[in-house]
């Protein structure tokens, strides 16, 4: 399949030799994945919906455990099967990311992410499943620079090198032109720093230079694991930007982060996965309606620019469809649901009344991903909050 | 997209791997220090000794003057301390090439751009061979000349054409590739700096020091050792004590190839089967 990376059955366990040899060339066979919601095209992320809500497809999976998981289902994937030794970092995993989107890839701490990558990469072998790039096991290929262009971690490179020196040595091992290297430095804007040691990077300079070799085969399929951890502000918005063009180009993205509200405005969907597993393979917009109350629930402030003209307001809200509530002060903001942002903008404007403030409360993305991972956290403050 | 350049059979040229391989062994700035200061290291040894013998001929012993050539013209062109440093130099470069990938987890950068491990290796161990054995050939080269050229003032030199000298030479010069390869061999293994440093002092220098090679068992182990075999191949003349535990040139070189080879094989077994 043409740019696809396909997940299937992806199970890693650390600590103990369970199947021994690796299992490089080993054939694909039939797969059971949950895929992705919503067909990639201009149609948009409106597409059927997949798997099950977040309940179904829960007792589904639930339903395929080995017996005695059922009784313990928070207690951890290492509970379910008792008898196998090591650490579960990657438990039956399957999703297929799509090209000409941006695919997040989201997940508390250690919940498997940056191992799924390694698998997908074949920097490790799974302990059992598949994951492939275009139908192949990636460290079936000779070159790997021109398919999947990759940035795992920004530290892996050696500090002793220059960008410049490193980028040369990568491009020449692929049989990349050497012109790709001052194009894909001054693409992350490094063309200044090009003849500095990396050692003495910055983290957000590392990112950078990690990005930029991600992009020198002009791969078809890229993977980026935190790539904006350490960047600044222009250097967040040059990645969302680059990120976003490389799947108007019809390249297949995929961006892990832990944090919800990076994914809120890169990503067209969303793979979700909580100490392993999978929690949600959809689009974005079929997980964000999946927060507290759905996606229409949620709350819009707005607040008037003289406060007196709030009730007014208020009651052209109302009669227009939506709820208000009463702000608590006299002077506070109005909470509205049940209308989105725009709408009421639209009206506030018809009925003459400035606004100081039209805001989407919160993020319901947010929400979601805190209600769906939150048993799958791994690393919490004992007896702390949620 | 995709249109910059055509994939596929310029995809995979393994001299590609070569060049890049030896691109970045270059763009390290340690690499021409870690060359200059072992070279340096050693002739000043070598040339330490020579100075010596060449201060004291006048006062040795007519026994001793007449052995003088070749035997002991030819430890002052290689002598054990000479060829100690020169080996942890060699060895400690070749475990870095791939220790310092390891180590800065430039490993993973490197297997995602070529998911084919084992050319990777081999592409490394044939690039570190190669200039080891360019390296271990000028070194090896300028020690017997610059030393033979000293001693050759009390008529004590000897040229390269000497029954045995060519050989010696050689074998000196390639004590550079075998020992960077034993120590890549030992870094693809264990893969931490210090571990494959320490252990490979012990295999190159300390293991041949703790054997005496009086008893057949440490006479054999010391025979199977790199510093064995290279003391085997720079003996010439003959000895004017009896050798104990004699053996052939023939096997020093096969120990030199067998030392070469299993390290290139242990490199690639580990590479391919272990993850990074």
């Amino acid at each position: 399949m043409d740019r696809v990376i396909e997940v299937d059955e992806l199970t890693k366990r650390y600590g103990r030799r369970s199947s021994g040899r690796p299992v490089i060339g080993r054939p694909v066979i039939g797969r059971s994945a949950v895929r992705l919601a919503g067909p990639a095209g201009p149609a948009g992320p409106a597409g059927p919906a997949g798997p099950a809500g977040p309940a179904g497809s829960a007792a589904d999976r639930a339903a395929v455990r080995p017996a005695g998981s059922a009784a313990d289902g928070a207690a951890g994937p290492a509970a379910d099967r008792p008898a196998a030794a090591g650490r579960l970092a990657v438990d039956r995993l399957g999703f297929t990311v799509r090209p000409g989107r941006v695919t997040g890839f989201l997940g508390p701490n250690g919940a498997g992410k940056s191992t799924t990558l390694r698998l997908i990469l074949g920097l490790d072998e799974p302990t059992s499943g598949s994951a492939t790039v275009d139908g192949r096991r990636f460290r079936e290929l000779p070159r790997g620079l021109r398919h999947v262009g990759a940035l795992l971690d920004a530290h892996d490179v050696h500090g002793g090198r220059t960008a410049e020196g490193h980028l040369a040595a990568l491009a020449r091992t692929n049989g990349i032109p050497r012109r790709r290297v001052a194009e894909v430095l001054g693409e992350a804007g490094l063309a200044e720093a090009a003849r500095r040691r990396i050692g003495g990077y910055s983290l957000g300079m590392k990112q950078r230079l990690g990005i930029a070799a991600a992009l020198l085969g002009d791969p078809p399929v890229l993977l980026f694991d935190e790539p904006v951890n350490g960047l600044d502000p222009e250097g967040v918005l040059w990645a969302r930007g680059l990120f976003r063009r490389l799947a108007a180009e019809g390249r297949t993205v995929f961006v892990s982060s832990h944090l919800m509200s990076e994914m809120e405005h890169t990503a067209d969907d969303l793979v979700v996965i909580g100490r392993g597993r999978l929690i949600a393979a959809e689009s974005l917009a079929d997980f964000a309606a999946r927060g507290t109350g759905g996606g229409a629930g949620r709350g819009v402030t707005v607040r008037t620019a003289d406060p007196a003209e709030g009730p007014g307001l208020a009651a052209v809200l109302t009669r227009a469809g939506a709820t208000v509530r009463a702000p608590r002060a006299a002077e506070g903001p109005l909470v509205v649901t049940g209308m989105g942002a725009d709408r009421i903008g639209v009206l506030a404007f018809r009925h003459g009344t400035p606004l100081a403030e039209l805001s989407s409360r919160g993020s319901s993305l947010e929400d979601a991903f805190m209600e769906l991972t939150a048993d799958s956290v791994e690393y919490r403050r004992k007896g702390g909050a949620r | 997209m995709n249109a910059a350049y055509p994939t596929g059979a310029v995809d995979a040229r393994f001299r590609d791997l070569l060049a890049g391989e030896w691109m970045k062994l270059w763009s390290l700035r340690s690499t021409p220090w870690a060359f200059g200061v072992g070279a340096f290291a050693a002739l000043c040894v070598n040339l330490n000794a020579t100075f010596a013998d060449y201060r004291n001929h006048p006062r040795y012993s007519e026994g001793i003057r007449e052995l003088f050539v070749p035997i002991w013209a030819m430890r002052d062109a290689f002598t054990l301390g000479g060829a100690m440093v020169f080996m942890l130099a060699t060895g400690a470069v070749g475990a870095l090439v791939i220790v310092g990938e390891y180590g800065t987890g430039q490993i993973r950068t490197t297997f995602a751009a070529v998911p084919d491990r084992r050319a990777v290796i081999a592409a490394k161990a044939l690039v570190l061979a190669a200039v080891m054995l360019v390296h271990g050939a000028l070194v090896a080269g300028v020690s017997f000349a610059a030393t033979q050229a000293v001693l050759s003032g009390r008529d004590a030199g000897m040229s390269i054409g000497h029954p045995g000298a060519a050989s010696a030479v050689a074998a000196s010069a390639l004590l550079a590739p075998v020992c960077a390869l034993v120590g890549f061999g030992l870094g693809a293994l264990l893969r931490h700096t210090a571990t494959t440093i320490v252990t490979l002092t012990g295999v190159l220098l300390l293991l041949p020091a703790l054997v005496d090679g009086r008893s057949r068992w440490s006479a054999t182990v010391l025979h199977a050792l790199p510093q064995g075999a290279w003391r085997r191949l720079t003996e010439i003349g003959e000895s004017p004590v009896p050798v104990e535990f004699p053996w052939t040139a023939a096997g020093a070189w096969t120990v030199y190839a067998v030392w070469s080879l299993a390290s290139v094989a242990v490199a690639l077994v580990a590479v391919h089967r272990r993850g990074v």
